[in-house]
């Protein structure tokens, strides 16, 4: 693979960080990485995967773009709105890096179809709003053996971790099971700040170059928290997965997603 | 004395179950690790925290 003169320019920055390089840019435009949901998370972690080079970003959502979306999931624009979230995305991407090769899975991800989407790429991010969502494609990339960003915010607050099969707890280790739904709290019912939203997302994409290069010190066993309010952030060490863990554990209890599809299925009283 | 996220409290003898009563968590969606290790939730009534555990909480929010 030769740079051309454009992308030399493009990418000058990353050819002076020593954990990058030439060599390391190489690397980035030949990887891919899916984000599951072109929301808040989402919008962050794809700018940023797709300023950076990644080469083939695929993107995963079934909504379409809503005013009232706006205020943190900047990669929409005002005048998208009632355009689907995957096109929108794909408009934004080609605007800011002609290089990247775009896929769109237009469609929810369900027990069905997520394995075989996932499959596709080197690495996932999980942009949705969700823990039912969380969970299933928590479970469908430790079955699959596929490395993925966990990350949630509600309000000011938000966290991450990186899950590397065999190396550390999934969110499965961590939660036990999805969270009843008068425990939780969406976006909608509890508000969110974009800003907030932006800082968590743009770990996701950090997390996603950091793994496709080697370098770094990934937030596998670890647990990154922000709370914008008080501005304090922390990253927890739980460094060993939970041997009793339902799927990544030494006995694990779910071995097919279709065997454990309930647990999936949208319980959170939305607006 | 326990130490809970980087601060002591006096709750030895209580089970980790007896302890987050007392608080505001929400027992669904927080971890809870004892000396480096997870502690399952089915596990939150029997432990029973030590003088000299360290125990970290951390709380998940599900939003995106």
């Amino acid at each position: 693979m030769v740079l051309g003169q454009e992308q030399a320019q493009r990418y000058a920055r990353h050819f002076v960080l020593k954990e990058i390089g030439v060599s390391g840019q190489k690397k980035l435009l030949q990887s891919s990485v899916l984000v599951i949901g072109a929301g808040a998370l989402g919008s962050a972690a794809i700018i940023y995967l797709a300023a950076a080079g990644v080469g083939t970003i695929g993107i995963a959502d079934y909504d379409e773009v809503e005013i009232s979306n706006l205020q943190r999931q900047v990669i929409h624009k005002t005048e998208r709105t009632g355009m689907k979230k995957t096109a929108s995305a794909e408009l934004t991407i080609r605007e800011l890096n002609p290089d990247i090769n775009v896929r769109l899975h237009d469609e929810k991800v369900t027990t069905d179809n997520i394995t075989d989407i996932i499959s596709m790429y080197d690495f996932v991010i999980d942009g949705t709003d969700r823990f039912e969502t969380k969970f299933l494609i928590n479970d469908a990339c430790v079955l699959a053996e596929i490395p993925y960003s966990h990350a949630g915010v509600v309000r000011f607050e938000g966290q991450a971790m990186t899950y590397v099969p065999k190396k550390g707890p999934c969110l499965r280790c961590l939660l036990g099971s999805v969270p009843p739904p008068q425990e939780t709290l969406t976006c909608s019912q509890a508000g969110v700040l974009g800003a907030v939203t932006g800082i968590v997302g743009s770990v996701q994409a950090l997390e996603a170059i950091k793994y496709l290069l080697g370098t770094g010190n990934l937030l596998t066993g670890r647990v990154f928290t922000i709370d914008g309010l008080d501005m304090v952030s922390k990253v927890t060490t739980i460094p060993h997965s939970d041997p009793d863990c339902a799927v990544c554990g030494t006995e694990p209890s779910i071995l097919s997603l279709k065997d454990n599809k309930e647990e999936y299925e949208i319980k959170s009283c939305t607006i | 004395m326990v130490i809970i996220n980087g601060n002591e409290f006096d709750v030895s003898g209580k089970t980790i179950a007896q302890y987050l009563g007392e608080t505001n968590y929400s027992t669904a969606r927080i971890a809870v690790e004892r000396n480096g290790e997870i502690v399952p939730k089915s596990q939150y009534d029997t432990v029973i925290l030590n003088d000299g555990d360290t125990v970290e909480i951390v709380s998940f929010v599900g939003g995106g």
